[in-house]
């Protein structure tokens, strides 16, 4: 079958839907299951016709519930996976994201943000499910969520979330927003032996040997498939490393604990920034997303006018860089976090500048990016 | 391994399974209360698989959440336990990347037809290959016996103080009218055409849907003053009629009367795989 | 709020939905980006207005990164409507260009833009016999105010984007607004019109 057709290697003006498709098909997705729902439909559409193509299976689920579930399936049958959805579905996904995360699978989710709560604004951006990101399955645990700002990185940033799932044996989110969604640019796809893959990774361990849950010192559990002769037992319920169910407070301290450490102790392989004039700002604007391409306007804006402004550009959003903010609030004046809510990611950097600079946030409720002259205007009275 | 079983069938061993290879013997005891005939039910599965010659490697069983979601557990298969309602999906994922799998859903009526109903009734319209035995004991008994999608009006449940007000879904009817294509239903008394039935359907594709009559006596069975779990066996052995073929409409179950069993429908259609297969990949050049 | 940089250039198609206007900045911008190398950025609007209502691209062209996707101000403005014409007629730069379909946007008798260039896209469409591809006439004209993207480009860029069987009678479309913005320029009969 026509495993060529996986990379499409060339310079394309695609939009961001799409190029989170291609990227997805890059880094070795051949299972997605979705539910319709602007504005990430594009990508559901795309792979739907691109997947038969390359090898793979598209499904469109009867709601976002089965969705979720379905692309966790397909990870314990041997495949990578992924789907996409937008406002209230991100929301029903939210019961088996916690599924994947106890059953630490591999797996993608990509969220095309547009503007709520409810329905909200179906056509139109919002950047207000971060937190939701964060917390918004039921319980502790700690999750990885990246955020890119144009076509190109969302094509990146989709073969990252699938390299990271591998790599720590987890769901990753890909947390995108309508604009970078719907907007069309450049973007360069690379022949598909120069695309780092991270491969599944299988135990050497024979059936008998393996335990599902059991791991060394970096907490990352080795993977086997269904069928392949381990008969394992694999459950949401809070479980030992032999996966299975154990019900009291000790197992859960184990459990949760690791599945927090997982990710924590990894924090330096996971994220990922983009420092623009940070050698002497004295105003570091905090931004991901779409909003960071606004931001960056209003960081010309103030340097134009002798501010110096510099950028702090979060392309892993959680787990949060809480050491950048720190080490940042001991030498600058102030932090302008510029979002497209009312203030989620705003809170972390609140917390972690502790009082050593000034926080400031330029609050959105969506439906449209900043106006950069609002954005301007924080960014004087934090200078001040 | 269970009581009530082990009046009904002789390859029950007080000491050991014969069959202990396909349980997890680590997990014994298990949860189910006595009386309960889920322990049943699991013998008549692991004896159908030994009896189908299928590898068992090859053989993945996916439940939901609630007694009958249990059966993962103590399964000796790759087995799944999932959240509530949603083992369908999960399996339908699981299905489809691994089609060497025999994916079997094991889960009970408020999993399956209540929460998890919208994706019953999807994954049986587009005939996806999974068999699913869904344990019917008219209640959710987990927690303790509230109402669900299948108590019978009148009956009592700690939801339903007064007496159940709504009508219950009719399985056989509902998986038929749904596109499953094998569709079967036999009470935990009927331990060899159970047996039968689950090994006739196995290796069989499309979406198969076996339900399983079983007493609660901890929960439904006291409630409503049924007896113990070996009253409700004669109560099945009293009021059961087998009827392969029967019109699915006249299977609706009442806190009285009859309950017909049998096979109601065994049939072929394209798969959500078929159809791909020789309707889409042609299309592109796929083989 | 501060002008752009000079080698920055945006661009609004601006028409009712099935007019093409979203094909138009996506040919635009796949031959800024792909074949001429530079980088574009193309947005439009969403919504039931998509939908048979006014509909707008936008399409930002640089040789350097493209930070703020969104047109702030206009270097060409071109008008397939009147509504879309009167709705973004006051956001083009002092030395901008408009561009319009002569026999569906009439001026306001207020334009302070100086360089507008008319022509009658749809009807040459018509002439050409499909009224679908007045958005390549259309942007053949455009092709010729339009420094920032080189015709060859644009060209080959038609050829991606329209349908197999149509890419002659695209070509035939381009071609004829061209001639007619270079017949213009040679300061025919039509020159003053501006």
């Amino acid at each position: 079958m026509a495993e060529d057709r996986r990379v499409l290697t060339g310079e394309h003006f695609m939009s961001g839907d799409h190029a989170c498709a291609e990227g997805g098909l890059a880094a070795g997705c051949s299972f997605f299951a979705g539910y319709p729902i602007t504005p990430s439909t594009e990508i559901a559409e795309r792979m739907s016709e691109r997947l038969p193509e390359v090898g793979g299976m598209f499904i469109q689920m009867e709601d976002e519930l089965g969705s979720m579930n379905a692309i966790l399936g397909a990870a314990w049958g041997g495949w990578k996976s992924m789907t996409c959805t937008s406002g209230p579905g991100f929301s029903l996904m939210m019961e088996n994201l916690g599924l994947g995360i106890v059953l630490e699978t591999p797996t993608v989710l990509v969220n095309i943000q547009r503007g709520g709560p409810s329905t909200g604004l179906p056509t139109l951006p919002g950047q207000a499910d971060m937190m939701q990101a964060r917390w918004g399955s039921h319980g502790d645990y700690e999750i990885i969520a990246l955020a890119p700002n144009s076509p190109q990185e969302i094509f990146d940033l989709t073969v990252r979330a699938f390299n990271l799932a591998e790599e720590f044996r987890t769901p990753v989110l890909v947390m995108s927003d309508e604009c970078v969604g719907h907007m069309t640019e450049k973007v360069v796809i690379p022949p598909k032996d120069e695309l780092e893959i991270t491969p599944r990774r299988y135990t050497k361990k024979k059936p008998g040997e393996y335990l599902p849950f059991d791991f060394g010192e970096d907490e990352i559990p080795e993977m086997v498939t269904a069928g392949d002769g381990y008969r394992i037992h694999i459950t949401g319920l809070t479980h030992d490393r032999r996966g299975y169910p154990v019900i009291n407070a000790e197992a859960q301290d184990w459990m949760v604990r690791h599945l927090i450490n997982k990710i924590l102790k990894n924090k330096h392989r996971i994220i990922q920034l983009e420092e623009i004039n940070l050698s002497d700002a004295e105003v570091v604007l905090v931004s991901y997303g779409i909003s960071s391409r606004v931001a960056h306007r209003a960081m010309d804006l103030a340097r134009e006018d002798g501010i110096k402004a510099g950028m702090l550009r979060l392309i892993t959003v959680w787990p949060f860089c809480d050491e950048k903010i720190r080490e940042l609030a001991e030498r600058v004046k102030a932090f302008v976090t510029v979002e497209m809510n009312m203030g989620q990611v705003a809170l972390e950097v609140e917390r972690c500048a502790c009082g050593k600079a000034g926080t400031y946030l330029v609050p959105h409720a969506g439906g449209e990016v900043h106006n950069p002259d609002d954005i301007y205007q924080v960014i004087k009275e934090a200078a001040k | 391994m269970n009581r009530s079983a082990s009046s009904t069938t002789d390859v029950v061993d007080k000491q050991s399974h014969p069959m202990s290879d396909l349980l997890r013997m680590d997990r014994m005891p298990h949860i189910w209360c006595s009386g309960c005939g889920l322990g049943t039910t699991l013998t008549c599965f692991i004896m159908a698989v030994r009896e189908s010659g299928i590898d068992e490697k090859k053989i993945a069983v996916v439940s939901g959440i609630g007694c009958s979601g249990r059966v993962a557990g103590y399964i000796n298969l790759d087995s799944f336990h999932t959240t509530h309602g949603r083992a369908i999906p999960f399996a339908t994922g699981l299905a489809l990347a691994n089609p060497e799998l025999r994916v079997v859903v094991y889960s009970g009526d408020g999993d399956l037809v209540a929460i998890g109903g919208n994706h019953f009734i999807h994954a049986a319209r587009r005939n996806m290959d999974i068999l699913v035995i869904c344990v019917n004991n008219f209640n959710y008994g987990m927690t303790g016996g509230q109402a669900g999608p299948t108590t019978p009006v009148s009956a009592r449940a700690t939801t339903a103080p007064y007496g159940n007000y709504e009508y219950p879904f009719n399985i056989p009817y509902l998986s038929i009218a749904s596109g499953a294509t094998y569709v079967a239903r036999w009470t935990a008394l009927h331990m060899r055409r159970l047996k039968n039935s689950i090994a006739e359907a196995l290796p069989k594709k499309g979406f198969r849907v076996i339900e399983i009559i079983c007493p609660c006596p901890t929960a439904f069975a006291r409630r409503n003053r049924l007896g113990t779990g070996l009253d409700l066996m004669k109560y099945y052995h009293d009021n059961s009629i087998i009827k392969h073929g029967a019109d699915p409409r006249e299977a609706d179950i009442g806190m009285t009367g009859k309950i017909i069993v049998g096979k109601f429908l065994d049939i072929e259609r394209p798969t959500f795989r078929d159809f791909l297969v020789e309707n889409v990949w042609p299309k592109i050049g796929r083989k | 709020m501060a002008g752009t940089t000079s080698s920055r250039k945006e661009v609004r198609f601006t028409g009712f939905g099935g007019q093409g206007m979203v094909v138009m900045g996506y040919i635009l911008g796949r031959a800024a980006t792909v074949y001429d190398g530079n980088n574009a950025t193309m947005t439009q609007s969403y919504g039931p207005e998509a939908r048979g209502g006014a509909s707008s691209t936008q399409v930002i062209v640089s040789p350097e990164k493209i930070f703020y996707p969104y047109v702030i101000e206009c270097d060409i403005l071109v008008g397939m409507s009147q509504e879309g014409y009167e709705k973004h007629r006051h956001n083009i730069k002092p030395d901008g260009i408009l561009l319009i379909d002569e026999d569906l946007v009439v001026t306001a008798p207020d334009e302070k833009t100086k360089r507008i260039y008319k022509i009658p896209a749809t009807r040459f469409a018509e002439e050409l016999g499909r009224k679908i591809v007045a958005n390549i006439v259309m942007l053949g004209f455009f092709s010729a105010f339009a420094d920032f993207v080189s015709e060859e480009s644009l060209r080959k860029a038609v050829r991606d984007s329209v349908p197999k069987g149509t890419i002659d009678l695209n070509l035939k479309a381009f071609d004829k607004g061209r001639a007619y913005a270079e017949q213009i320029r040679e300061g025919s009969a039509l020159s003053s019109q501006g």
